[in-house]
């Protein structure tokens, strides 16, 4: 025993004798990929063929009022974007496989829009929406400023799509956007029909990079991020100190941002508990996870105490105006009760619930010891 | 070594973890210790290098001092990724430095004569026996608690969720897997430094390290560190099997080993650096017997409260995951508002941030000094935060009335932190 430079050879020698076992799947006491098929095939296809029939509508009834701007088309068109913006709320969370490569949120829900160049892009034209530069300068609120921000009534912003200077390249960039929206959500669509579906179920292993553990991750991340924070905390001013009416989700609207706040929170309520897109049918979710895992420990009932704080938050939320922007301005105390009751559950399912189900938040893959 | 900085370069790491974010946790008096803007990338080859010197025994001395310094550099850069494995070769370096490493079959033994050497004092091998002793029996003894023993945990939270795993998937279900792994684990960290003593238990020892390394290499995202322990073990084998080792290495790559096999016996030299590389060596050991048990000089419970948890060979005992929300105070006109934590942190330094108390203060003093530039002349900062420790159910962390502007940070007992509503007996 004469050597210590042995010692760190051998650590050269000894590394790659052994591997990781290839993940696949198995029988188990609770199934795991049943969980993935629900979402797959009970939420998450059926959201988005539903969206994008919505989107499909949008673009119709844009090309109609184009071709025929009139106060009828111009209600029917705010319908049908009203439809589709409501539709988004249940797909936004899913920002996985084609969805991610097209950063779909951002090109369809950045907000507040960036009017003054949503105006440049109208007037100068030449723009290209595949940008990121053009994130805040599409989609749904692009187009609420488009139908509801232009003018203090209908008549005026009926004058910009027909007699203004620019009125035809406004009816061009209203319609440019619809067909993008359209064509981002036939594209996502597709994708999850044609393989990634597949893709997405078998990937049933554990780890960082599995479907449960992203899907998991995303979901938190949006309810934190976009929901709690980007429809409630951040119009409350809770990130500035005083409230921002204007960062309003469809600000312009002047009264859909809560029935938006209420659908997304629906969305987030049955993906917790896997209930079907289109039918009141419970699959199997984190809700039958957590309380398999549960019976081994017989700790706390995470699910209950995560679904009695949901209802909680809508609850305290049924009392919002129904535009929240003059919600912010008149009562803000109820805007942030509703911010602190959203913000309960954040810590209920990024700290106990991840625990529990032994999912790591970030995305670094770090080593541990 | 070199295996350990190239996956750590390939895997994006170093921008990742040292170039990218803004801010670095700094360790309580290596403050002045952060990443070097690209330079950092240099940081990594003169590591990556020296370990290989090292490893050939090619300018020995300098290489592990350069090697130890570099290394040890680099975790003290963030204090977020530290890992007991990282310490371990940041001292396992250091302790070498005083060792002759090279006096045998290195590179600097086959061009000077006289530092060849085939044997080498006999305290030299038996240090880092004795460092790998308190390594294995230290994690062992901080396993005698009552939620590793008595519930399983954190084990019950992560073997679950191995379900893929082939073979083991299935049995990792099972609660009594769950206490056998605990139990198993206790035993093997607690007895395996004497098994390994023993020439006549030797072999099965050493195939228990193997055994017990490879599955934590399959179960848990543990890198390098089950590889090293393996090859580090080898040493308490006699020479009889490193020659033979040795032998191989020559046949393959045509090297003569006979040259170094000359019966000499490294003499230190006899001066005053040898009586001072001794007496840095006893004292290291001191200090490494002692430094596991600076908690006792806390109340309260130390995996709540973080008091004397790092490099004590705590490996694998907690699951904690925790939620900061920051709130920042003018006093002078009462406003008020959150911080978005993503603005300044990487998602791996905010989670590992939400449950470490010295995190957590030192963000705090960051978010100060932030906000003092944006025109609040003297910010109060306060954090409501919970933590949830080994599947208890998540509670408040942090006093939320503690303005943590006001707190210096330092090694004394945390006030500012609520109590622990129960209680884990053990060691």
């Amino acid at each position: 025993m004469k050597k210590l430079t042995a010692l760190l050879f051998t650590v050269l020698i000894v590394w790659g004798c052994t591997g990781n076992g290839p993940s696949g799947p198995d029988p188990d006491d609770f199934d795991r990929e049943a969980i993935l098929v629900n979402w797959a095939d009970n939420i998450i296809v059926p959201a988005f063929t539903h969206f994008s029939e919505t989107t499909d509508q949008l673009h119709t009834s844009a090309q109609e009022f184009a071709s025929n701007p009139t106060e009828q088309n111009l209600v029917k068109l705010r319908t049908s974007w009203e439809n589709a913006y409501l539709a988004f709320q249940h797909v936004s969370m899913f920002e996985m496989g084609e969805a991610m490569q097209l950063r779909f949120r951002d090109n369809l829900n950045i907000y507040p829009s960036d009017t003054s160049n949503i105006n440049e892009n109208i007037t100068e034209g030449g723009y290209n929406l595949e940008l990121p530069s053009q994130n805040s300068s599409q989609g749904f609120p692009a187009l609420d400023y488009l139908l509801n921000g232009l003018g203090e009534n209908d008549a005026e912003i009926l004058a910009s799509y027909t007699t203004d200077s620019n009125a035809e390249n406004y009816r061009v960039y209203l319609t440019d956007l619809t067909e993008r929206a359209d064509n981002l959500a036939n594209q996502v669509l597709e994708n999850w029909t044609n393989g990634y579906r597949d893709e997405f179920v078998s990937n049933s292993g554990n780890g960082a990079n599995s479907s449960l553990d992203m899907m998991v991750n995303d979901y938190i991340y949006y309810y934190e991020k976009h929901l709690r924070a980007g429809k409630v905390g951040i119009p409350a001013g809770v990130f500035s100190g005083s409230p921002l009416s204007s960062h309003v989700e469809a600000y312009y609207s002047e009264g859909l941002s809560k029935a938006l706040f209420n659908e997304a929170l629906t969305a987030s309520i049955n993906f917790f508990n896997g209930t079907h897109f289109d039918a009141e049918v419970n699959g199997q979710s984190l809700d039958d996870y957590l309380d398999y895992l549960n019976t081994m420990k017989d700790g706390a009932d995470l699910t209950m105490l995560i679904n009695d704080q949901f209802q909680t938050a809508q609850s305290r939320a049924e009392n919002l105006d129904p535009d929240f922007a003059a919600q912010v301005e008149t009562d803000n105390s109820l805007m942030l009760s509703t911010y602190d009751e959203l913000q309960r559950n954040v810590v209920n399912m990024k700290v106990d619930m991840l625990q529990a189900l032994s999912i790591n938040v970030d995305y670094v893959d770090a080593d541990g010891d | 070594m070199l295996w350990s900085i190239v996956r750590f370069a390939a895997n994006g790491w170093i921008s990742k973890l040292y170039i990218e974010p803004d801010f670095h946790f700094s360790y309580l008096g290596f403050e002045w210790v952060g990443p070097l803007g690209e330079w950092t990338y240099l940081l990594f080859i003169i590591c990556g290098i020296t370990s290989l010197f090292v490893a050939l025994g090619f300018k020995y001395r300098i290489s592990i001092i350069v090697f130890f310094l570099s290394f040890t550099y680099i975790e003290l850069m963030d204090k977020t990724t530290y890992l007991n494995h990282y310490y371990f070769i940041s001292i396992l370096s250091f302790l070498m430095i005083f060792l002759p490493a090279h006096a045998y079959y290195s590179i600097d033994a086959r061009r000077n004569k006289h530092l060849r050497s085939q044997e080498i004092p006999a305290w030299t091998i038996d240090s880092i026996k004795l460092l790998l002793g308190i390594v294995y029996f230290y994690a062992g003894l901080a396993k005698l608690n009552s939620d590793w023993l008595f519930e399983a945990m954190p084990l019950q939270i992560w073997l679950p969720s191995k379900y893929s795993i082939p073979l083991l998937g299935d049995l990792l279900q099972q609660t009594w897997a769950h206490y056998a792994f605990a139990w198993g684990g206790t035993l093997y960290d607690l007895s395996i430094p004497f098994l390994l003593l023993y020439k006549r238990t030797r072999i099965f020892a050493f195939m228990m390290v193997v055994i017990f390394h490879v599955l934590t290499r399959v179960l848990f995202p543990i890198g390098m560190f089950p590889y090293i322990m393996i090859g580090s073990v080898l040493i308490f084998f006699d020479a009889g099997l490193h020659n033979k080792i040795l032998a191989k290495i020559s046949e393959w790559l045509n090297i003569s080993k006979s040259v170094f096999d000359n019966g000499k016996i490294y003499q230190f030299p006899k001066n005053w650096l040898r009586k001072a590389s001794v007496g840095i060596v006893a004292v290291f050991f001191i200090l490494q017997l002692l430094i596991p048990f600076r908690y006792l000089l806390y109340p309260g419970e130390l995996f709540w409260t973080e008091e004397g948890y790092r490099f004590s060979w705590r490996v694998m005992l907690m699951e904690k995951a925790g939620y900061a929300n920051f709130k920042v105070v003018n006093p002078e006109n009462g406003q008020r508002f959150y911080v978005d934590n993503d603005q300044f942190l990487t998602e791996f330094q905010e989670k590992q941030m939400s449950f470490q108390p010295d995190f957590i203060l030192e963000y705090a003093h960051y978010l100060e000094d932030h906000y003092q530039t944006q025109g609040i002349k003297d910010p109060e900062i306060y954090v409501e935060s919970y933590v949830a420790l080994n599947g208890r159910r998540s509670q408040p962390y942090v006093n939320p009335e503690v303005d943590l502007t006001e707190i210096k940070p330092s090694l004394k007992h945390r006030t500012w932190l609520l109590p622990f509503n129960d209680e884990i007996k053990g060691l």
